[in-house]
């Protein structure tokens, strides 16, 4: 579980988070929406410690992230895992190598068994054929799987994912919305995942919380999303006429 | 005030970044990998610029030596004598490392720059390794480790210049080696291999800091990479005063 308590961040005079409170629990997929530049991917890189918030409490199941000290956050971020919106998969390294390189640098395992586990995390999303090619010889789909093998190599408690989406198509995107759910089930992790994709909002969203302008303006889950009466929510979900027709009918 | 303050806070992040770099390696399996593969990279992989510039330059020094130096009052050994000291003395440390300034300077800093707007070195951090570390220190130690060999080619590459020359008939090869040997100080050897560790310091640890440190795109990687090569040559060309003076 990670709390999240009065959470401010500021660049300079440009205050980009407000007072965000919040709880992602284990075991479901915690989806942050809201608009390009509304803070979302601050909050997460706050979350990370990629950035440095300027006040507030970043609880990972009770431990204060941002009290650690840099040996004690390192400690910690053994026990996370993190899907870019690029997939960020090492150039110069094969898929296989990718995988294992988690296990490389902390698993305690010998090369049999460090491989024996990549394949295993590479079975996981289907990509054992393309253990042997490079990122630059997959599709995007593809790489994105790649990554989320990666994330799970060292079984993460935590996993962040950063607009996993980003860049693909419609049916693409529901397998990796689908594979992070079960994986996040599967292995009781606390998954957090930042998007602006509808279908996974209303697909795997347990829990939604939506940022507006840094603002914590709305939470609540799948179910009550589409319902909600609060209007800047439904303005951003329902933004295109043909949702708002789907909406007033089903309404 | 921000002519002065602007080199003194990029010199505080230059050695903020070298107090990351130089702590101990997570896992000293991956840092020997690493470190193969950035002496594979950096030294071996040049050696071809540097035997081919250094032949050339060896061939023109001889040349120029034999046609402004050499006269009927001067003894015959003298193109030969000053070729050697201008090869050893200059070219193959300072000259050399200015080159590969260009070549392996622009390849760090572009292939760094690249994995940061890439969020590669953030997937690193977010997994508790030490990027810093684990990227650059390997660098470093390739190219100090590989430097004596490239100026070792260096060397044997511009006396086998000089002596394609003298093939040619512009001097006699037995003047040239009469000369290459008259008075060999090897403290002058060792002295260009002094100089280079610095230089090859200088140009990974520099070009690594504008890499790592990009912040942006494609157009700010080609812009460290620029600045990289700028800086690195200025860097050399300073040290290269001082090394000299302290040297000699």
């Amino acid at each position: 579980m990670i709390e999240i308590q009065s959470l401010y961040k500021s660049f300079g005079d440009k205050d980009v988070l407000k007072d965000i409170n919040t709880t992602f629990k284990e075991g479901q997929t915690n989806l942050i929406i809201g608009q390009s530049g509304s803070g979302k991917t601050v909050l997460m890189k706050c979350i990370v410690g990629l950035f440095v918030p300027t006040s507030g409490k970043i609880l990972y199941d009770g431990r204060d992230f941002v009290a650690m000290n840099k040996k004690e956050q390192a400690m910690l971020r053994r026990e996370m895992g993190m899907i870019f919106q690029s997939a960020a998969l090492f150039d110069s390294m094969t898929v296989l190598e990718n995988v294992m390189f988690p296990l490389d640098m902390f698993s305690s395992m010998n090369l049999k068994e460090r491989k024996a586990r990549a394949q295993q995390c590479l079975d996981r999303v289907n990509l054992v054929d393309a253990q042997k090619k490079y990122p630059n010889e997959l599709s995007g789909g593809m790489q994105k799987r790649v990554a989320i093998a990666r994330a799970i190599a060292l079984n993460p408690k935590y996993l962040f994912c950063d607009e996993p989406n980003s860049g693909l198509d419609p049916k693409t995107s529901l397998v990796i919305d689908a594979l992070i759910h079960d994986i996040t089930v599967e292995f009781n992790m606390t998954t957090i995942m930042n998007t602006h994709d509808m279908n996974s909002v209303m697909g795997i969203g347990d829990s939604i919380i939506f940022i507006k302008e840094g603002h914590q303006e709305w939470t609540g889950d799948k179910t009550q999303v589409a319902c909600s009466d609060n209007q800047a929510l439904t303005d951003f979900i329902f933004a295109s006429d043909l949702l708002k027709k789907a909406r007033q009918a089903f309404v | 005030m921000s002519v002065i303050l602007t080199p003194l806070k990029t010199f505080g992040r230059y050695l903020q970044l070298m107090a990351k770099v130089f702590s101990r390696p997570e896992r000293f399996r991956m840092f020997l990998k690493q470190y193969i593969t950035e002496m594979q990279k950096l030294g071996v992989d040049s050696i071809g610029i540097v035997l081919m510039i250094s032949f050339f330059i060896g061939a023109v020094i001889c040349i120029q030596m034999k046609v402004n130096i050499q006269s009927p009052w001067m003894p015959r050994f003298t193109t030969g004598y000053t070729t050697r000291e201008i090869l050893l003395l200059e070219f193959s440390s300072s000259i050399m490392c200015l080159i590969l300034a260009g070549k392996v300077g622009s390849n760090i800093a572009s292939e760094l720059g690249t994995m940061r707007v890439t969020q590669q070195i953030d997937a690193l951090d977010i997994m508790g390794v030490n990027s810093a570390s684990f990227l650059i220190l390997p660098k470093i130690a390739g190219l100090v480790t590989m430097i004596p060999v490239l100026v070792t080619f260096s060397m044997v590459s511009g006396f086998g210049g000089a002596y394609a020359i003298s093939m040619a008939g512009i001097l006699t090869p037995e003047d040239l080696t009469y000369g290459l040997q008259h008075s060999f100080n090897q403290w002058f050897v060792w002295m260009s291999f002094i100089k280079s560790f610095f230089f090859a310091f200088i140009i990974a640890s520099v070009s690594a800091f504008y890499g790592y440190t990009v912040e942006g795109g494609s157009v700010e990687v080609g812009k460290a990479s620029t600045d990289s090569v700028v800086h690195c040559s200025m860097l050399i060309l300073f040290a290269d005063i001082f090394l000299t003076q302290i040297l000699s």
